[in-house]
């Protein structure tokens, strides 16, 4: 044992098995099958093959292209949000201005929704934006002179409440992000900048952005994975799947409703292997356009 | 060692599954789990468990009854049967998710034939069909849900209307558009999240959502028919769409209680949510038949529904599938169905019984001015079995009227042919057909 511990040549491997176990476990294998049974027809105790036909019948879904329309509407819009947002508050939080303490207080109160329930985050934001004239959104509506609005049933405002919920829970996290990558910048460069006469503006495009580019390509990369793959928050919005005219429906719900509501597991596999491609294809293609993999093959 | 660990722990996740053998309480009883999505129905099955070990002191059971919320429970249940891990010995299934459950040659559900037999011949076979697959029984029923209607007279006296010259959908829409115009309030209502008067007047009209050979077919002429008929009352004014987009919700319990709403065309099964959620309405609420179309083939059909299955992977299947026929089909269940629960009981024989449904201390009866049974006396040799509610595709069909469908046609005002045939193309693709 302690040969092996102290082996160059093995120990690393060992040290990694855990890790390749656990992924094998639980990632590659059901991975696996979902490519397989998405070829299936899949009924209690039966499978059966039948080739390509769930990809046919999902080219042909209207409602599988209208929840990926959803998704991919919702993942540009946080991510129109939850960049710039967050890296003004970083930017903020990073400067002179104000004390350590209420600094502090922000972050840490900032930090908060990211660790609550998104099903209890989910209730609350349905009472928020309920029809009724008295929820809140509706007295907001009600003083700023118009309303009340029947905010879950309209497909603009229902995107809204979801992007409302998406705002609230994951600023303080991105801004988080951003702050480190800022805090990791050596203060000479701003040094050097401000004797040459930089403005805090200049100095914030050419020494902050620059220097901070793997976070913001990191969370990029998380937020369009994370756009694109929720459902909890529409769930929990909507008091379950079945939205109206399937305004909240996204990818995932989608997969969801086929394998779990109504039992056709195989289409569900389809569904998950097509958001797999998509995701990775958007992913990919931003990482290289980045040039992320190049940096680390030089 | 960590690595070995780690190895077994998965191997041994992977590998479970063994039937345990039927395993007896320290006290001789048997420990039954259900799982429901009503809290009144537990309530309901804890008093059948309690009458049961009165009357077989040697073979008690413990019932634990799990109530979930009504998706979480159906999904939840799925995601057990795909597996065969994790499920109770005794559970509710809506009729609506039914058919997901009876899918394939190998159900996970118990073949209940056998413990039914003893009962059979006063039940209402409609009822059982709905729950049946290949001549076997899979789920038994609650109630009937034959359609009522609930009108608020209170608020139709104010308006000059008698509810009891509504016969037909034409006086319906008369009196809904004459009420409108004096109270300026909505008379019925059009649901869009549950679809139950859709298949009534379907029916009525002689009509079904599937063709013979059990394709879809949700533009033939009648549900066309039957959808243009509900999209023009709610023109006319005398249907309106209400808060959380169907009578069963809380949001719209408290609109039907304020008086919002006065006339609500249901399942008989209703009635508990009045006594339960609108005590203001007590003693202003009469209930009568739901209205029929002209030569209507059936007069009602049964609407909405439980059936309540025991999971083939269950080590007490025997004990709960015997339980189960006892607390659902015996008489003493169905008086209780009557007395606890206020719906329609599945044994026809209860309905002639008026020491049952006549009892003045009844809480159902106490609450409603009409009787309950004279008006389902009334419709009693009209009750139609709706066959597209046992199509093995009506869980998928329900689900894209109740998202798509109801909400384009009765929100977005898309005309009823429109959109039906835009659903049958949706549906056509889904199924596969």
């Amino acid at each position: 044992m302690k040969q092996l511990l102290y082996s160059k040549r093995l120990a690393p491997y060992l040290f990694i098995l855990p890790f390749l176990v656990t992924l094998a476990v639980f990632w590659i294998v059901p991975l696996g099958r979902s490519f397989v049974m998405s070829t299936q027809e899949v009924l209690y105790g039966q499978a059966t093959f039948i080739g390509l036909d769930n990809y046919e019948r999902l080219w042909r879904d209207r409602i599988f292209w209208q929840a990926l329309y959803n998704s991919l509407r919702y993942t540009v819009l946080t991510l129109v949000l939850l960049i710039p947002i967050p890296l003004a508050l970083a930017a903020l939080i990073n400067s002179n201005i104000g004390s350590a303490r209420i600094k502090a207080f922000f972050k840490a109160s900032m930090f908060v929704p990211a660790l609550t329930s998104v099903v209890v985050a989910g209730i609350v934001f349905r009472l928020i934006f309920a029809e009724s004239d008295v929820a809140i959104m509706n007295q907001v509506a009600d003083f700023l002179g118009f309303g009340p609005v029947r905010w879950l049933r309209g497909d603009a405002t229902g995107l809204v409440a979801l992007l409302a919920i998406a705002l609230w829970r994951w600023t303080g996290v991105n801004t988080m992000y951003f702050l480190a990558g800022m805090q990791a910048i050596p203060t000479e460069y701003y040094e050097a900048a401000s004797i040459d006469g930089a403005s805090k503006v200049r100095q914030f495009i050419h020494i902050t952005i620059p220097n901070i580019r793997p976070t913001i390509v990191y969370v990029v990369t998380i937020s369009v994975y994370g756009g694109l793959s929720m459902f909890l928050e529409s769930f929990m919005l909507y008091a379950g799947n079945n939205s109206p005219n399937n305004q909240g429906l996204t990818v995932v719900g989608y997969l969801y409703r086929k394998g779990i509501e109504e039992n056709d597991l195989g289409f569900a596999s389809a569904v998950g292997v097509v958001l797999l491609a998509v995701i990775m294809a958007i992913n990919i293609s931003y990482l290289v356009a980045s040039g992320t993999f190049k940096k680390e093959a030089a | 060692m960590v690595v070995a660990a780690l190895a077994v722990t998965a191997l041994t996740a992977c590998g479970g599954g063994q039937q345990e053998a039927p395993a007896k309480n320290a006290d001789g009883s048997t420990t039954l789990d259900m799982w429901t999505f009503a809290d009144v129905h537990a309530t309901y099955y804890e008093e059948m468990a309690e009458r049961w070990n009165e009357a077989n002191p040697d073979n008690e059971i413990k019932l634990e009854v799990t109530v979930y919320p009504y998706d979480d429970m159906h999904n939840k249940l799925q995601l057990a049967v795909n597996s065969g891990e994790g499920l109770p010995d005794v559970v509710d299934i809506e009729v609506n998710k039914f058919a997901n459950f009876v899918k394939g040659e190998h159900p996970p559900l118990v073949d209940l034939t056998e413990a039914a037999a003893p009962y059979k011949d006063d039940i209402v076979q409609a009822r059982l069909d709905l729950y049946s697959k290949d001549g076997k029984v899979y789920g038994f029923p609650t109630h009937v849900g034959a359609f009522t209607t609930f009108y608020n007279t209170e608020a139709l006296e104010g308006a000059g209307i008698d509810y009891t010259t509504i016969k037909t959908w034409d006086d319906f829409k008369e009196a809904g558009v004459r009420y409108n115009e004096e109270t300026g309030k909505a008379f019925g209502v059009a649901s869009t999240s549950v679809m139950f008067l859709e298949p009534l007047i379907t029916a009525q009209l002689g009509g079904q959502f599937f063709d013979a050979d059990g394709n879809v077919q949700v533009n033939s002429p009648e549900v066309v028919e039957t959808l243009a008929m509900m999209k023009d009352m709610q023109d006319a004014g005398a249907i309106s769409t209400i808060p959380g987009g169907s009578p069963d919700s809380e949001e719209a319990y408290g609109a039907i209680n304020d008086g919002d709403y006065a006339a609500i065309v249901y399942p008989a099964w209703y009635t508990s949510r009045f006594v339960d959620y609108m005590p203001d309405l007590a003693g202003k609420v009469a209930i009568a038949p739901a209205p029929v179309t002209d030569d209507a083939v059936v007069q009602t059909i049964g609407g909405g529904g439980t059936g309540a299955s025991v999971p083939a992977v269950s080590p007490n299947k025997d004990l709960a599938a015997e339980w189960l026929a006892f607390a659902k089909l015996s008489p003493e269940a169905n008086v209780a169905v009557w007395q606890v629960l206020g719906f329609d009981p599945v044994n026809m024989a209860v309905w002639e019984d008026e020491d049952v449904t006549k009892d003045p201390e009844n809480k159902f009866n106490e609450y409603f001015q009409t009787n309950l049974f004279d008006v389902l006396g009334e419709v009693k040799d009209g009750i139609g079995h709706f066959e597209s509610f046992s199509d093995p595709n009506w869980p998928t069909v329900d689900d894209t009227f109740r998202t798509v469908t109801l909400n384009e046609i009765y929100e977005n005002g898309t005309s009823a042919q429109e959109a039906l045939d835009q659903t049958q193309a949706d549906l056509q693709n889904q199924l596969g057909q």
